[in-house]
């Protein structure tokens, strides 16, 4: 009995703050995504489904409905983004991971706190460093006139291009640390044994390695992808203005535009593209786990 | 590693041509942005882009920013009282979920003490923001400190989790076969054996919170603004010399939390 409850109060603290200053926080969301908006900020406590049709219908001047593609726009922005970050970082992190686990131990324990070192180096300065680098008259733009391949061009900041570089710089040692940790368990000895067998490398690589790395490289595209879908950084920075996705629209509603009710229906939105992709991710590997 | 067997193809089955070059690729890919900034932290021109000379004059320009100084000083309060509060939540949790005879729901537990990692920032961020209004906080410190408490838990959690797993019960058991009792095998062998995966928890956490921005930003809203939002504020306005030098400032702090936290965890394993 007395386990019991030092089991009780251990737990009890992170309990508190959790349901405290997480989940009811999420609930007031959901509460508040049903509600409609006051146009003077904030939200009025009446019933109303529209902050959830204005994501896709807007009024026109005779108080109809019409389609409004201007926030699905953003929405798949959002998730292309998203996904295309998550895919070169993936195509850029296996090579790099197993390049690592092929070094001695020095080496690797070096290359290792590289990857991770600028982790420790805040979000806003690494961001700021591309702001830097691609900004007119910047680092690139300078070298590449220098160099003769450009002549004049409009700016290399503020469109997609520059935003997914800032998020694939920021959010890559997220994929490169769990496929590393998946290469690391495999056993080298099964590379050798096709080898053996005239499997060709490709061939080793597409039969052998990559499918028993799958549970690091699924950990590391959640890794990158979940936290793209929200990022808010990049596109304010590198997107400027004309570029928003997801992340940013949310915040502005809770901002500027001071339309909780419609930030809310966002957030829920928002919260749900994450939970249907982390349900499937989880389906996926649970029929990987009963097949084999 | 010599040159020539760079050259030399290599025919052992485990060996990948261009896994290499991509290697190399992205570490410069990784460090090339990070040299920029401190390079051109010494440019004496206030033209960032314009090399003219060496200097060190925004350094010292840096150092007497009120502005700096100010979100410096609220940056570090929160960060000191989430990494506190943080880390003491996550070692009893992390105790009792890994010592702990009979939990019930450790499963669930786990993902409740780990849910700020599921969750998008952006959504704890409005989320969080919505309660404070409802509740009339005011305070922009003690919004602040609650918040970074909150989703810094996980990143405390996790590390001293490891710890404890990484080593088996043999020597508490022992404690208490000679007759110890719980509380004196706590405070003289679980605790010491511990402290590194603690120590790294709180470090990451405190990193973590000085790091924060989506939070930070959209929670202190006037009163205090911590230094990523300050900096962030810096960045609208457009690239400067001065912004170059207080980044390479933030970027040689990082290393000097970073290294030590780092060889300590990897020693402890």
């Amino acid at each position: 009995m007395k386990k019991l409850s030092l089991n009780f109060w251990g737990l009890l603290p992170a309990y508190l703050v959790m349901s405290l200053l997480m989940v009811l926080p999420l609930l007031i969301i959901f509460y508040v995504s049903f509600m409609s908006s006051d146009p003077y900020g904030g939200y009025k406590a009446v019933f109303s489904l529209d902050s959830y049709t204005q994501i896709l219908y807007s009024y026109d001047w005779d108080e109809n409905l019409v389609l409004n593609l201007q926030y699905l726009k953003i929405i798949a922005r959002t998730l292309l983004l998203s996904a295309a970050t998550a895919i070169i970082c993936l195509l850029i992190s296996f090579p790099v991971a197993y390049y690592i686990s092929r070094q001695s131990h020095t080496m690797k324990t070096l290359l290792l706190y590289l990857v991770t070192l600028p982790f420790w180096v805040s979000m806003v300065v690494r961001v700021y460093a591309w702001v830097l680098i691609l900004s007119n008259d910047g680092v690139l733009e300078n070298g590449l006139r220098f160099f003769g391949l450009i002549g004049d061009i409009d700016s290399l900041l503020y469109n997609n291009g520059a935003m997914m570089v800032g998020m694939v710089y920021t959010y890559i040692p997220l994929m490169i640390l769990p496929i590393y940790a998946s290469i690391e368990k495999l056993d080298s000895r099964l590379i050798e044994a096709a080898s053996d067998l005239y499997s060709s490398r490709m061939n080793t690589l597409r039969r052998i390695i990559l499918p028993l790395c799958k549970p690091g490289i699924v950990a590391g595209f959640v890794l990158v992808f979940v936290p793209s879908l929200g990022t808010v950084l990049e596109p304010m920075l590198l997107g400027g203005g004309k570029t928003m996705m997801l992340g940013n629209l949310i915040q502005n509603q809770f901002g500027v535009a001071r339309n909780w009710s419609f930030g809310a229906s966002l957030t829920v939105l928002l919260l749900c593209i994450v939970l249907i992709f982390l349900m499937f991710q989880a389906r996926r590997t649970n029929l990987n786990k009963e097949f084999s | 590693m010599n040159i020539s067997a760079l050259f030399k193809p290599n025919r052992e089955a485990t060996h990948y041509p261009g896994f290499g070059a991509v290697g190399i690729l992205f570490f410069s890919f990784l460090y090339f942005p990070i040299l920029v900034i401190i390079t051109y932290s010494f440019n004496s021109n206030r033209i960032v882009s314009v090399w003219q000379g060496f200097s060190w004059k925004w350094y010292a320009s840096a150092l007497q920013n009120e502005g700096l100084l100010n979100a410096l000083q609220v940056s570090f309060t929160v960060a000191l009282f989430a990494t506190l509060i943080a880390t003491a939540i996550a070692t009893a949790a992390a105790l009792v979920l890994s010592r702990g005879k009979n939990v019930k729901h450790a499963k669930l537990s786990q993902a409740v003490v780990n849910l700020p990692l599921m969750l998008p920032e952006i959504v704890f961020a409005v989320a969080i923001l919505i309660l404070f209004s409802q509740l009339g906080i005011q305070n922009g410190m003690l919004k602040l400190i609650l918040a970074h408490s909150a989703f810094c838990i996980p990143f405390a959690f996790l590390p001293i989790r490891a710890r404890l797993q990484g080593m088996d019960n043999n020597l508490e058991q022992a404690a208490q076969d000679l007759y110890a009792t719980p509380l004196v095998t706590f405070r003289r062998i679980t605790l010491p054996l511990i402290a590194p995966g603690i120590f790294a928890g709180a470090m990451l956490s405190f990193v973590i919170s000085m790091d924060d921005f989506i939070t930070s930003n959209i929670v202190s809203g006037g009163g205090a603004t911590t230094l990523p939002v300050y900096i962030f504020s810096l960045v609208k306005q457009g690239v400067s010399p001065e912004l170059n030098a207080i980044s390479t400032l933030i970027m040689v702090a990082s290393l000097l939390i970073a290294t030590p936290c780092w060889l300590i965890a990897k020693r402890s394993r």
